[in-house]
């Protein structure tokens, strides 16, 4: 995966299938690190998945047998120097439940990848989830982008999906429009 | 700035087709979605699907969705394209321009792109 945001998709396709309602990410930038945080209230892991997350011989699907979300996420944070932490509650432990996993990376090193295309991530999550409220917050040292899936159902009604095309091509133009002033 | 304004004029058209919508989805297209789609190049994939349906004017009909591995791994990313009494077709090896063609020969125009299906691959 050669940009950060198909990390970022990715890794909160696993809080999706955790049958998160809530997921939040954060971006935060500056002149030389990225610090990304997405949070759920999935159902969480056991400590047994827990301690096996790193090992790309463990996953809980069915349909292959090697899981390599997290060890992806992880060799690109430490190739540039950085670390991944992973936090998770478990539904059998708390009601609290639900994972937070956060990722550093110092993007002026050599090996870290342009952050790329988070509007692309955004939509793809969208079409695929819009029931789920999804917050996203990028901080750059330029500026600030938002999304909030609340907010635009506030607008919508419960009627009308945010999955649909017409409604998609808004959010897409809302965001790629906040990332260009950013730019200026 | 797409405003709100904007949203809401949205959400006005939105809730007058709603309700003459009969059967939302005649055509389902579902893309594959996890690690080993999304390493492949899926999000480009779906987004052509998605922007493509509403360029074309086939919201009322298409639905664009996603699932995750279905262990065909080699062959990301995968499309599936179900339609009502006809065989599930399955695209295999798919970019951005693939799908276009997808949308406008078998979506729109409903033959199936039979080279860029699972069956046409040299295994």
């Amino acid at each position: 995966m050669d940009e950060l945001a198909l990390y970022v998709l990715d890794i909160t396709m696993n809080s999706v299938r955790a049958g998160a309602t809530e997921i939040t990410i954060t971006i935060e930038e500056t002149d030389d690190t990225i610090l990304l945080v997405i949070s759920d209230n999935g159902c969480g892991m056991t400590e047994a998945q827990l301690s096996k997350l790193s090992d790309p011989f463990f996953t809980t699907r069915t349909t292959r047998k090697v899981g390599l979300g997290i060890p992806f996420l992880k060799m690109l944070a430490e190739m540039t120097g950085g670390y991944v932490k992973v936090e998770s509650v478990h539904e059998s432990v708390s009601e609290e439940h639900g994972t937070t996993t956060t990722a550093l990376f110092y993007k002026n090193h050599v090996d870290f990848i342009p952050v790329g295309n988070m509007t692309d991530t955004l939509v793809t999550l969208i079409n695929g989830s819009p029931e789920i409220n999804f917050t996203f917050i990028h901080k750059m040292p330029e500026g600030e982008v938002n999304f909030s899936s609340e907010e635009i159902r506030s607008i919508l009604g419960k009627d009308i999906s945010l999955a649909e095309p017409e409604v998609l091509a808004w959010i897409r133009g809302n965001i790629e429009d906040q990332y260009n002033e950013v730019d200026n | 700035m797409k405003s709100l304004e904007e949203l809401m004029a949205i959400k006005n058209k939105m809730q007058n087709k709603v309700s003459v919508r009969t059967s939302a989805g005649d055509i389902r297209v579902v893309v594959g979605m996890a690690t080993c789609g999304i390493a492949a190049g899926a999000r480009p994939v779906l987004n052509a699907f998605v922007e493509g349906v509403d360029a074309l004017g086939l919201g009322d009909k298409v639905q664009v969705t996603q699932t995750g591995c279905i262990g065909i791994c080699q062959y990301e990313p995968v499309v599936e394209v179900y339609e009502k009494d006809k065989e599930k077709v399955t695209y295999v090896k798919m970019t951005a321009d693939k799908a276009k063609e997808v949308l406008e020969k078998h979506i729109k125009g409903g033959k199936p792109v039979i080279e860029y299906t699972i069956g046409a691959t040299q295994l």
